[in-house]
């Protein structure tokens, strides 16, 4: 009787392809090629390129002419000029916006706190208070520029009723800016919540328990022992709302569209007047634009980054 | 759970909540209302000053039959499908990919392409505008549903990319590792066993996408002009200069081009909350 080998007689095949031998190296870059190559186009070679347009002056369809650093010394009024009095104007607004929106996060936490409760109905209370995140920012725009029209408005009725004189809020080179992100916070706050909502949802009941038998209650309870639980969330709300608060550009052009006497610019609304308006395409000099806003914009992604690599550390 | 549970407070106290909630609510909402009370007034309500009263007549639906049938607004809400839906394909297979690629591979570069997505999803719209409106140019694309696409599907891959990542380091490796042992090829481990996990995520992301990419203007004011392919955000405005000062048909207008992401909302709220707290606040 045969018996059958133990190891049966099947040696790999000889030719065991180049690809079968790296898969495990080469994998990872065959499921990374599509995304790098779309990323790498759209995203990365155009940063590089806004660099390179912003030596140049162009008008977006001759020729290139290499001026240098021209047009940052014209933006920033270096050597024997003034600084771009719009560029000012945009870069003071634009702090405007930062300092401010930050009040979405306070407030948020505490509309969170308002619903953090179990009655009825209150999963749709909290799914109505997000209402605002969900909706377009040029709707939200047009909903309060109605909101604050001087004759039909309803910010006007209301003061009416308070005997307050009408206000017109987005007409007022003092006050538009404020108007806007008054306009701005709503979507904003409304997306705290949400962070917030779900944050304390994981907060450990026990802790709270014993802070509570400890006496702790009111403030102290929420600043000591709730508020350290609930950093992932504020970490994420601060990112969330740094970079909205820069990319401010739909509210402002559908809102007052940089006017009234272009009070409302800011960095992103400027650029985009200079390379893409009416007015001429100065790309050259929106793209320095650009460029200064975009290192704004780093200083903060750096410390984006640099959080989540402590804390990529630290899981391993 | 913090703060104390209204349950536990005194009667008065749990009426009082219960009774402010609406309040509250009408109030956060107030703008909104104002718009949709708008939408269904008569033309002649506002030419007589009765701004805030009653509707004299309720005129919903030639509001918003005038529209539907007098203005490009059909032409731009389906452009803003036809934008919406092939960018969010294609910023969630991308993604899943390479989240696939950095959440389970050990090789050199991983963290630092990582970080690049990321910090690439951060990057202010104004310093890829001349540049990425030149390149849809040169490929034939400006104006073209297209061209916006293609831009959204490679700007979305990144805050995509970091959200796939996260999700599927955190999946046990084990799986993998059982599935190797198994002989079990790579690209199948991709197909068979990770994707299958996967789908709270990709549901979440679907919808953010869908989502953001709707409510998306800048772009669409970039890289498109008139109806032929330009979404409802920007075509809202073109909207509105045709009905100069018809408040009641601008308002109607708004809440049209506002009402698919609050439906999707309203229709995926868990993953689309998932998908807001980054996959970080459990």
């Amino acid at each position: 009787m045969a018996t059958a080998p133990i190891v049966p007689d099947r040696h790999p095949p000889a030719t065991r392809g180049w690809y079968k031998r790296n898969e495990i190296a080469l994998t990872p870059w065959l499921f990374l090629a599509p995304a790098m190559l779309f990323f790498a186009v759209y995203v990365i070679v155009p940063i590089g390129q806004s660099f390179w347009i912003s030596f140049h002056e162009w008008d977006g369809l001759g020729e290139k002419t290499w001026v240098g650093m021209a047009n940052y010394d014209r933006l920033l009024g270096i050597g024997d000029q003034n600084i771009d009095r719009k560029f000012e104007v945009s870069f003071w607004n634009n702090l405007r916006w930062l300092i401010l929106y930050l009040l979405a996060i306070p407030l948020g936490l505490f509309i969170a706190l308002f619903l953090n409760q179990t009655v009825t109905g209150i999963r749709l209370y909290k799914s109505l208070f997000f209402f605002p995140f969900v909706i377009s920012q040029v709707v939200v725009g047009l909903v309060f520029s109605w909101f604050y029209l001087p004759r039909e408005g309803l910010l006007n009725a209301i003061l009416g009723l308070v005997g307050a004189g009408p206000i017109n809020v987005l007409g007022d080179p003092d006050l538009a800016t404020y108007g806007i992100i008054a306009a701005g916070l709503w979507p904003q706050t409304a997306y705290c919540m949400i962070l917030y909502l779900t944050g304390l949802n994981s907060v450990d009941p026990e802790q709270v328990e014993a802070a509570r038998l400890d006496g702790a209650k009111g403030w102290r309870m929420l600043w000591y022992v709730i508020l350290p639980q609930l950093k992932p969330a504020t970490f994420i709300a601060f990112v969330v709302t740094i970079i909205g608060a820069l990319r401010s550009f739909d509210l402002i052009s559908v809102m007052t569209n940089g006017g009234p006497f272009g009070s409302t610019r800011v960095l992103s609304f400027y650029m985009f007047e200079e390379s893409l308006s009416e007015f001429g395409f100065r790309m050259g000099y929106g793209a320095a634009i650009a460029v200064v806003l975009f290192f704004i914009m780093l200083f903060f992604i750096v410390y984006f980054l640099w959080s989540m690599y402590r804390d990529e550390r630290g899981a391993r | 759970m913090f703060p104390t549970p209204i349950a536990k407070r005194s009667r008065t106290a749990q009426i009082g909540y219960q009774a402010f909630l609406p309040v509250a609510l009408i109030v956060w909402l107030l703008p909104l209302i104002a718009v949709a009370l708008f939408s269904i007034k008569p033309d002649a309500d506002f030419t007589n000053g009765n701004y805030w009263g009653w509707p004299s007549s309720f005129e919903g639906f030639t509001n918003y039959g005038r529209v539907f049938f007098e203005s490009n607004m059909p032409r731009y809400l389906l452009n803003s499908l036809l934008i919406t839906i092939p960018t969010m394909i294609g910023a969630v297979a991308l993604s899943a990919m390479a989240g696939f690629a950095l959440g389970i591979y050990k090789f050199r570069g991983n963290l630092l392409l990582f970080f690049i997505f990321i910090a690439g999803n951060f990057v202010p719209f104004q310093i890829l505008m001349v540049p990425v409106r030149d390149l849809t140019i040169s490929l034939g694309m400006y104006d073209t549903i297209m061209g916006l696409v293609l831009f959204h599907v490679a700007f979305q891959t990144g805050f995509c990319t970091l959200f796939m990542r996260n999700f599927i380091h955190a999946l046990p490796y084990s799986l993998v590792e059982a599935a190797r042992v198994e002989g079990v090829a790579e690209w199948r481990i991709f197909l068979y066993v990770i994707l299958p996990l996967m789908k709270p995520a990709l549901a979440a992301l679907a919808v953010l996408i869908f989502t953001f990419i709707w409510n998306d203007y800048f772009w669409a004011v970039v890289l498109t002009q008139g109806p032929g392919a330009q979404p409802v955000t920007a075509g809202i405005t073109e909207f509105n200069s045709q009905f100069r000062a018809a408040y009641h048909l601008m308002s109607a207008g708004s809440i049209v081009a506002a009402l698919p992401p609050v439906v999707m909302f309203f229709l995926m709220q868990k993953h689309f909350i998932a998908g807001l707290t980054l996959g970080a606040v459990k």
